[in-house]
């Protein structure tokens, strides 16, 4: 094991910032990503399903 | 007798969507899978760098989105050339739906660098060949998406689009080589194919594990787009006409 405690985890011994700077900003655009697509999906199914809507956005 | 797979088959936007649906629930199970694992052992397993100390733990996302954002422009160029040449409607919505994502590695890899960089080099950013030719692929990512993006034709979109990644893909041996060819701040090439890797086992096998994560993230959030790019385009066709009807029913 790495580390002696949770504070030295999430220190990383003097680099948390730079280390967790990283890994939370690529969790978060990794995690938005699907999101943003699987609706982006969705809606195309829903507009497609909506002569109305289909209208509207063409 | 065994009857030969017919690629070109899915080359049916209704076939391709079908396929798509089929293998993302299980691409999106092993990106997560391959995340953990990868995460555990970067963190819990492999050892404290010598020189680096902890911060040499920013690399098991570092090169992989780096490596991505260099793969993904490739693929890119290369189904937008595809899709010009044999006029292919599902190539240039792949080459669209690929944009994106490559994009966001692209950004990954320039962030999570200075976020590296600073406490290494003691700089954020400097105007190095590596660095600089990656934020040019960045560049060229977002000028695809925006060329694209402003051209209401459809066919001339994609093909307006496919000439700007084509002639943009001679950046991607420019950064890879750029280590070799120019004095830079960045090291070089973490493994090679000739030489044995200079890193520990453990290092190697959390970098590997994360890579092929985000390969099957990249391919499970390209199909998903490349799904959704079909049902628009395609609105008028029977399938999606179909596909839509059942989706109501039930």
């Amino acid at each position: 094991m790495n580390w002696s405690s949770w504070s030295d985890f999430f220190s990383m011994r003097g680099y948390g910032l730079y280390v967790w700077g990283s890994y939370v900003v690529t969790a978060a655009l990794m995690l938005a990503e699907p999101w943003l697509v699987g609706r982006h999906r969705r809606q195309a199914l829903r507009s497609a399903a909506d002569p109305a809507l289909q209208e509207a956005s063409s | 007798m065994k009857r030969p797979i017919r690629w070109f088959t899915f080359a049916a936007p209704s076939r391709f969507y079908w396929l798509a649906g089929l293998l993302n629930p299980w691409l999106w199970l092993i990106a997560a899978g391959l995340a953990l694992a990868g995460l555990y052992v970067g963190f819990f397993v492999a050892p404290t760098d010598a020189t680096q100390g902890e911060s040499y733990r920013i690399i098991f996302i570092h090169v992989p989105a780096a490596w991505m954002s260099m793969v993904l422009y490739l693929a890119m160029a290369f189904w937008a050339a595809i899709g010009w040449m044999f006029n292919a409607r599902m190539a240039s919505m792949l080459a669209r739906a690929i944009a994106p994502t490559g994009a966001m590695f692209t950004f990954l890899a320039l962030w999570t660098g200075a976020f590296w960089g600073k406490p290494t080099w003691g700089t954020w950013w400097v105007w190095d060949a590596r660095l600089t030719s990656e934020l040019i692929l960045l560049f060229l990512y977002l000028g695809y998406i925006a060329l694209v993006a402003s051209i209401d034709d459809v066919v001339r979109g994609d093909k307006a689009g496919a000439l700007l990644a084509i002639v943009g893909a001679v950046n991607v041996p420019i950064i890879y080589f750029s280590v070799r060819w120019w004095n830079t701040l960045h090291q070089g090439a973490t493994i090679s194919m000739t030489a044995a890797p200079k890193m520990a086992h453990t290092m190697l096998i959390a970098m590997m594990l994360m890579t092929f994560a985000f390969w099957a993230y990249a391919f499970a959030t390209v199909f998903t787009r490349a799904q959704a790019l079909a049902l628009e385009r395609e609105r008028d066709t029977d399938w999606v006409r179909d596909l839509a009807l059942a989706r109501k029913e039930r």
